[in-house]
């Protein structure tokens, strides 16, 4: 096996795909799949030890659609689930696909403990800001004002915003895609995996049915999001625009997006990605960047090694009382403390 | 020293009660572990409040332990009690109706000033008159005052020396049951010794005072004797229910060749085996403190798909919250003991009390037809056998089986013969380690109706499971109607035929007679105690007593048809009457029913029988 090299075929089920035609899943899959390949490879991962793990809604259909092991849980539960998969065989390489619904309404205590306690984890977050497979009510990322089935006059609740969510648990990895940018998502999906301990990835994906065009104000076709979004890769300058033209300066305690060569700024002004840093001040400031004031940021906008890896840590623990105690079965358990003989 | 006379016994009922802080528990583990050292038969129940610290000299506030001993092997912890210690007035008040006629009582002369005796809720300044103790032996020495001019030289401050009061009890009771203080001596050197060598100092010096006190007072008539019980040759250890749950699945998880995984989250009174079990990385046991009761149990179902023997452990409010993963995981069919260690419901209810209003919860409490294996445990140490067996028939039936263990026996302690491992058998779950020719099949079954459990990572065997109902052979999706059908008798029936792996039931005493009680879980203590009595005057009265719920044990009609009568007791309002019923519907069921928090009592137990004899 070790010459093989993984092609995305291996890993797709024979199951039909149900989602509707249009709908920004159908590019999450593929990307996915075309990321496996690379990071079976790079990670030196056989295609047995990958696992899926879903909650409820559109995105928790994935499972099926691989043909890995794979686990449909119960509804916002699948980061738990998981945890649980991941803590007992921390050799697996362990996925979630989940929704905005699954993970951060009726999931969002398991979502942020996942996050705390940094379970290597490969997170998916399909946000299409709706819940699809309910037919249209309004989700926890919902624009505020938003009309739905369940808002017919609009919401009066304000939205979360996931990386904002990621960041603030103190998580140590988190990327941002868009359905479409096939190959900006399969990016994010391999630095990811290359990522030890938990790693979220947000795709904004299109519900074309219940919410369509929600992200189309900065996402609708290449040359919106040229202008509109800005790709973030660590050590380049942060720069966006058809033409690179634009870029992010630190001002005033705020970012702030100036044209490079006019008032001033040159090219030394902008901004030089750091997905390593620990702080969590300007990633939080980049991932809550919201078009129109901003361009909304993509790629990897924090990847910062932490060694206190949960999965790791439960195992190293283990071992090293193992190693260390005079128990080392039941029986000597069962005579361990104080007993007495009746004769 | 002039000695009083000694008089042989054959059990003690003693009582040890004072303010949440003043110690009893320790107090009543160290003597009732001083008499399991000498042989004693012996049966314990803490009684405490649900806070930490109640208010203090309140009734509310009073925490108890009884130790029952004797010289021979005791089931329950006794109803009432021949000595009360009592180190406040409030203490005496609460447990005034727990007294035995002609009780010593034993209480704190320094605590019977007007302010402690205005917060117990007395009227007058006598309370020994107010409560009509007049008839009982009640001894009133000054246990304050007197520990306090013992450790006089030990350069300890008030509060340290006080607090060492609660071990001048224990010197008093050593000497009225002539007990040694070398196990005493030894866990005090234990737990201080290294840290605060003269806390562990003034402790037995606390111990010995009160020990010589006894022995100089004429208060007290006799000192007394009570013998050895004559116990099954071997090695003995006390344990409780919630240690002896945690080791029994530990044993499992040996037997089965498989990791034990542990995700809960704390609640009363099932917090300790999640504590016992954090203990054991030991023997490679993982456990998962878990961010809510519905995490605890998704962590389990995930280790469970993953290849360990996982297991969640909780009271009542948490199987509520664990209601729908348990559907989930009797869906996908894996392996899975989740423990209910039974408190007083509903909702928080009574978080320190025992009850057993959790068996139709275990039973019926989720969506869909949805059959779970129910076992339940009927003592501290047979929680090790149940947790075995339900990790036994959980791993090679592929199922999920709850547990029921109680406040009361989860608890309790008891000298237990320890048993050896390679007296248990293997247990075998149906683990697939290659795919057969033409591909693994997730839902195929084996002679126990069980699917092969294949865990990721295995080559070859990737195949995907969820909760949608799934094609009866691929596992995939199905929505057709004739497969639903299928899979939903399937599930039931794979739970029904658990019936032929399990002991058939048997009876305690005579297979017929007039009355057969019936009983299951926790109470079976008190139900052989007062069946044993019954019998002793010669009436006919049996015990048929389950600790397989679901499915029921082979042989049970055949039981129920050779008495007169049956009455089924459960602290509940009659849960498990309505599963029979509805079970074996050609019976008449009478009922004893109780819900006060507390165990039953040997005594109405027997008014009980014997008004179903006349």
């Amino acid at each position: 096996m070790a010459d093989y090299k993984y092609t995305p075929a291996d890993f797709k089920s024979d199951q039909e795909v149900r989602w509707c035609p249009g709908c920004g899943d159908h590019a999450i899959l593929n990307a996915v799949q075309r990321a496996l390949p690379e990071v079976a490879d790079r990670t030196d991962t056989p295609h047995n030890l990958f696992t899926f793990i879903s909650g409820i809604g559109c995105s928790s259909r994935f499972i099926y659609y691989m043909k890995t092991f794979g686990f449909h849980s119960v509804h916002g539960r699948a980061n738990a689930v998981a945890t649980g998969v991941k803590v007992a065989n921390p050799d697996l390489a362990v996925w979630v696909t989940t929704g905005d619904g699954d993970s951060l309404a009726i999931g969002g205590n398991h979502f942020i403990h996942a996050i705390r306690r940094n379970v290597d984890l490969n997170v998916i977050l399909f946000n299409n800001e709706i819940y699809g497979l309910t037919k249209g009510q309004y989700s926890p990322t919902s624009k505020l004002g938003k009309i739905t089935k369940t808002s017919p006059y609009g919401t009066v609740e304000k939205p979360f915003n996931p990386g904002e969510l990621v960041i603030g648990a103190k998580g140590t990895f988190f990327a941002r895609s868009i359905d479409m940018e096939v190959q900006l998502s399969k990016e994010c999906m391999v630095q990811a995996a290359l990522h030890k301990g938990m790693s979220v990835v947000e795709v904004l994906q299109n519900c074309v049915i219940f919410n369509d065009k929600t992200h189309a104000a900065f996402a609708a076709d290449k040359a919106t999001r040229a202008e509109r979004t800005i790709t973030l890769r660590h050590g380049e300058k942060m720069l966006f625009g058809a033409d690179r033209e634009k870029g992010l300066v630190f001002e005033n305690m705020k970012l702030k997006v100036v044209t490079v060569g006019e008032e001033g700024y040159t090219l030394d002004d902008v901004l030089t990605h750091d997905a390593h840093e620990r702080d969590t001040t300007l990633h939080m400031m980049l991932a809550a960047m919201k078009y129109p004031d901003y361009p909304v940021a993509v790629g990897v906008i924090r990847a910062v090694e932490d060694d206190a890896v949960y999965d790791r840590a439960v195992q190293r623990q283990v071992d090293e009382v193992r190693a260390q105690s005079k128990i080392r079965c039941v029986d000597d358990l069962l005579h361990s403390g104080a007993t007495w003989e009746v004769e | 020293m002039e000695r009083t006379s000694v008089r042989d016994l054959q059990d003690v009922v003693i009582r040890f009660s004072g303010d949440s802080g003043d110690g009893m528990q320790l107090t009543g583990t160290l003597f009732s572990d001083t008499s399991a050292l000498m042989g004693n038969g012996i049966s314990t129940f803490p009684d405490y409040p649900a806070e930490i610290r109640a208010p203090q000299g309140t009734v509310a506030g009073v925490s108890g332990f009884q130790v029952h001993f004797g010289d021979h092997r005791q089931l329950n912890p006794g109803d009432y009690c021949d000595v009360l210690v009592a180190m406040n007035p409030a203490a005496l008040k609460a447990n005034r109706k727990w007294l035995k006629t002609g009780a010593t009582v034993i209480l704190d002369g320094d605590s019977l000033t007007e302010e402690h005796l205005k917060k117990a809720g007395f009227a007058t300044l006598d309370p020994i008159a107010e409560l009509k103790l007049d008839e009982y032996n009640v001894v009133v020495p000054d246990i304050t005052s007197m520990t306090r001019e013992a450790l006089k030289d030990t350069g300890l401050d008030n509060k340290a020396v006080v607090k060492c009061k609660n071990m001048f009890a224990l010197g008093i009771c050593f000497w009225l049951f002539d007990r040694p203080e070398d196990h005493a001596h030894k866990y005090l050197d234990a737990k201080f010794a290294k840290k605060n060598p003269v806390v562990a100092q003034a402790n037995k010096l606390a111990i010995a005072a009160g020990y010589n006190y006894a022995a100089n007072t004429h208060q007290f008539a006799n000192n007394y004797r009570v013998a050895p019980a004559p116990l099954e040759k071997g090695t003995y250890r006390s344990i409780n229910g919630n240690v002896a749950t945690a080791w029994g699945l530990c044993a499992a998880a040996e037997k089965a060749g498989l990791p034990l995984f542990c995700g809960s989250y704390p609640i009363t009174p099932a917090t300790v085996i999640l504590e016992e079990l954090a203990k054991r990385k030991d023997l490679g046991v993982k456990t998962v403190q878990a961010e809510d009761e519905i995490a605890g149990i998704c962590t389990a179902i995930g280790a469970a798909y993953a290849g360990n023997f996982a297991v969640t452990t909780t009271s009542g409010p948490g199987l509520s919250l664990k209601s729908e993963a348990l559907g989930l995981a009797v869906m996908i069919e894996l392996p899975l003991v989740v423990v209910d260690v039974q408190r007083g419901g509903p909702s928080t209810g009574l978080p320190t009390k025992t009850e057993q209003s959790d068996l139709q919860q275990a039973l019926y409490g989720r969506n869909g037809e949805c059959p779970v294996i129910v076992v339940a445990a009927s003592s501290p140490s047979d929680c090790f056998h149940y947790a075995f067996e339900a990790g036994r028939l959980a791993m090679e039936h592929m199922t999920p089986v709850v547990l029921l263990s109680d406040g009361f026996i989860a608890n309790g302690s008891e000298p237990w013969r320890i048993p050896q491992m390679k007296d248990y058998p293997a247990i075998c779950p149906p683990i697939v380690d290659e795919a057969p020719e033409g591909g693994f099949m997730p839902y195929v079954r084996n002679e126990k109706l069980a699917r092969g459990w294949a865990f990721p990572g295995k080559v070859g065997l990737e195949h995907r499971v969820g909760g949608l109902e799934k094609d009866c052979v691929k596992g995939c999706i199905s929505h057709d109607p004739a497969n639903h059908q299928k899979m939903v008798r399937a599930r039931a029936e794979k739970v029904a035929k658990v019936a032929e792996y399990i002991p058939e039931q048997t009876v305690y005493g005579d297979a017929e007679g007039d009355l057969l009680v019936v009983g299951w879980g926790g109470t079976r203590g008190h139900l052989q105690n007062a069946v044993d009595e019954m019998r002793r005057e010669g009436k006919r009265v049996s015990l048929c007593h389950f600790n397989y719920i679901n499915p029921l044990p082979r042989g049970v009609r055949e039981i129920f048809a050779r008495f007169r009568r049956i009455v089924v007791c459960e602290l509940n309002e009659g849960q498990f009457a309505a599963y029979l019923r509805q079970q074996l519907q050609e019976f008449r069921y009478e009922q004893y029913n109780k819900c006060e928090g507390l165990p039953f009592t040997v005594v109405e137990l027997k008014q009980k029988f014997e008004s179903l004899l006349n």
